[in-house]
């Protein structure tokens, strides 16, 4: 084995078999963060969903917020490994399963959301068909019943997505470790030990389900943006919902990548794998995004201004002037203003530049949620159904949870799992020469797979 | 049954022994080749290669087709309720649920072929060495179909192994 590949091995094992005690007080931080939002929702359950802010006219607000929020995080993994994986771009290598993991445990969470705004939330298995005695049965021509199938769809295909390339690693994990170490890897490997056919099979099954999982992530936000387009309500009947709620789901699932792969990279002393070229490709990618939806708010702001409709004005009056106003333009400023600066001069498409971009649009799109759902519900139609809404402290903590959650729930994965994937490395120490006459080296420099 | 196998530092070294085995008429299909990672550039990666995964695939989407068909088009017609002023069985919504079954259905297909084809779980280990992890390519041969030690071990130490070891299957 080459030196590169023994201090790849030895420093993305490192994690899984050492602890230190900053491990254990971080997550002991986490769970207590966590716990105050199962807290908050343990206290909605006893007393009702009266503990929250939401009144008549407002039904949805943070709770669907989160929901709409999360499951657009989740396009960071998922799609873009898929799509770096099918036009085989080598830089790609370290960032996958960073990525994947975020559409798993995002995608947990988001779909946690509709349940808990469910006021019985243990009826939820009522979403399911299945033949209960009762005799009830989704009705497939409710938006929220899509949801369900193409969550349920998204999550299978992202877990197995990611799960399929890990078991190569986790064979490695195995023959390095013993004690319960070695058990828990041997299971998780299912027996892999590396023919030609499992390396053919493997590859052959991440091309298909890398084929499969780009439409279906698609589709996942575009039913999520039906939940609202398919409402004849002020600014949510739109036809451009669709793409504007995926193109903002990419957008901010790059910017949730980017701030955890500056995480891992510093606290994991990951520096050699996830290089400064990484984050500069991503922030152009950002910044890409930014300027979409930038495109995107242009064209929806405009339509509704031209068409200049009295109810659907009246919405958009609160976002541009009145009560929502500071929000809105701080979402603006975020998701356009920052990120187009930073991310426009080379340099300050630094690892902190695009760090601190992200956090801007991280912030920016959950706003971005909230302005498209609150505003909306409070001034529908007629103003004698006006109303306002004010989040409470439950659903603030359960806010905050959510990112303690997220956290964690990738805390311990990079505990347990390589988070950058080993063997995809090591293959990208001979990659495919361009020409005939260009050396590995050369071909490394130019694919960026080595520092 | 007694396998012979050699540890390869190089994948060059590996394919000469592969050539070697099969000169000396070993069966392609009885000879073992395990890597920490895949060889795609070379010929001994290549006898696997099939297309049954992308087969079973659009087999497994088919069957998630119609499934989506049968659920929605059979539920609107066992519950005929009038929703919104759309017909009983409404194909724009059912679209979204028969697209989402067929995509389920390629996937798990997918990853059940994959599982089944690769032999995996595999709760009895074959041909296998842990040097493997450290970078080493395994090349292996059982002694069946009446051929010696003597002209695997040769084959094997030709191509330039590291070791050769015997295993009992």
């Amino acid at each position: 084995m080459s030196d590169y590949a023994v201090a790849l091995t030895d420093d993305l094992l490192r994690p899984l078999i050492k602890t230190s005690w900053r491990f254990w007080t971080l997550v002991v931080l986490l769970l207590a963060v966590v716990s105050l939002g199962i807290g908050a929702f343990a206290y909605q359950v006893n007393a009702g969903i009266g503990v929250w802010g939401l009144n008549s006219p407002v039904f949805w607000a943070f709770d669907i917020t989160n929901f709409v929020f999360w499951i657009g995080i989740s396009h960071a993994g998922t799609l873009i490994s898929a799509i770096l994986r099918l036009v085989n771009a080598e830089w790609r290598r370290p960032v996958t399963r960073c990525a994947e993991v975020i559409t798993v445990f995002a995608l947990m969470i988001g779909a946690m959301f509709p349940i808990v705004h469910l006021g019985r939330p243990w009826l939820f298995f009522w979403l399911m068909p299945y033949p209960s005695e009762r005799l009830i049965w989704p009705n497939f021509r409710s938006p929220l019943v899509w949801d369900f199938f193409a969550i349920s769809t998204y999550l299978t295909g992202s877990s197995l997505f990611l799960f399929l390339p890990t078991i190569p690693d986790f064979a490695l994990v195995r023959d390095k470790t013993t004690g319960w170490r070695n058990r828990l890897y041997s299971i998780l490997a299912l027996g892999w030990t590396g023919t030609t056919k499992q390396w053919h099979r493997l590859e052959s099954a991440m091309q298909i389900m890398a084929i499969a999982i780009v439409p279906v992530a698609v589709s996942v936000h575009t039913i999520v943006s039906f939940d609202f387009s398919m409402a004849p309500v002020p600014m949510w009947h739109s036809t451009i919902f669709g793409p504007y709620f995926v193109a903002g789901a990419i957008f901010s699932g790059i910017a949730a990548l980017i701030i955890a792969m500056a995480a891992l990279r510093k606290f994991l002393h990951l520096e050699k794998y996830l290089h400064p070229v990484h984050f500069e490709n991503l922030g152009k990618l950002l910044l890409m995004m930014s300027l979409l939806w930038g495109y995107f708010v242009f064209a929806e702001r405009l339509t509704t201004w031209y068409g200049n409709g009295v109810s659907e004005m009246t919405v958009f009056w609160q976002t541009q002037r009145l009560s929502f106003a500071p929000l809105y333009w701080t979402m603006v400023t975020a998701n356009f203003i920052v990120p187009v600066i930073i991310l426009s001069f080379r340099k300050l498409r630094t690892i902190a530049g695009c760090v601190v971009a992200s956090f801007g649009v991280v912030l920016g799109m959950w706003l971005e949620r909230f302005l498209i759902i609150v505003p909306t519900l409070s001034h529908k139609y007629l103003p004698y159904s006006w109303g306002s809404y004010r989040p409470r402290t439950p659903e603030i903590l359960l806010l905050i949870a959510t990112f303690g959650a997220m956290v964690l729930f990738y805390v311990l994965f990079s505990k347990l799992v390589p988070i950058i994937s080993i063997w995809e490395m090591k293959i990208g120490q001979h990659p495919q020469l361009a020409h005939e006459s260009q050396t590995t080296d050369e071909a490394q420099t130019m694919w960026r797979t080595q520092p | 049954m007694t396998a012979i196998y050699g540890l390869f530092d190089k994948p060059e070294a590996a394919q000469r022994a592969y050539t070697g085995l099969k000169r000396a008429g070993v069966a392609t299909g009885d000879i073992t080749v395990i890597s920490a990672e895949p060889f795609e550039a070379f010929e001994f990666s290549h006898r696997d290669h099939s297309m049954i995964l992308f087969r079973l695939a659009l087999v497994g989407g088919i069957i998630g087709f119609v499934s989506g068909v049968l659920l929605t088009r059979g539920t609107e017609l066992a519950w005929p309720l009038v929703t919104g002023g759309m017909p009983i069985v409404a194909w724009w919504p059912n679209l979204v649920i028969i697209f989402e079954m067929t995509m389920l259905g390629a996937i798990v297909t997918t990853v059940v072929s994959l599982l089944v084809s690769s032999k995996l779980p595999a709760f009895r280990r074959g041909l296998y060495d842990p040097a493997v992890s450290d970078g080493k390519i395994l090349v292996g041969a059982p002694l069946t179909g009446g051929r010696t030690e003597e002209s695997v071990r040769e084959a094997l130490a030709a191509g330039g192994a590291v070791t050769v070891k015997t295993a009992e299957l």
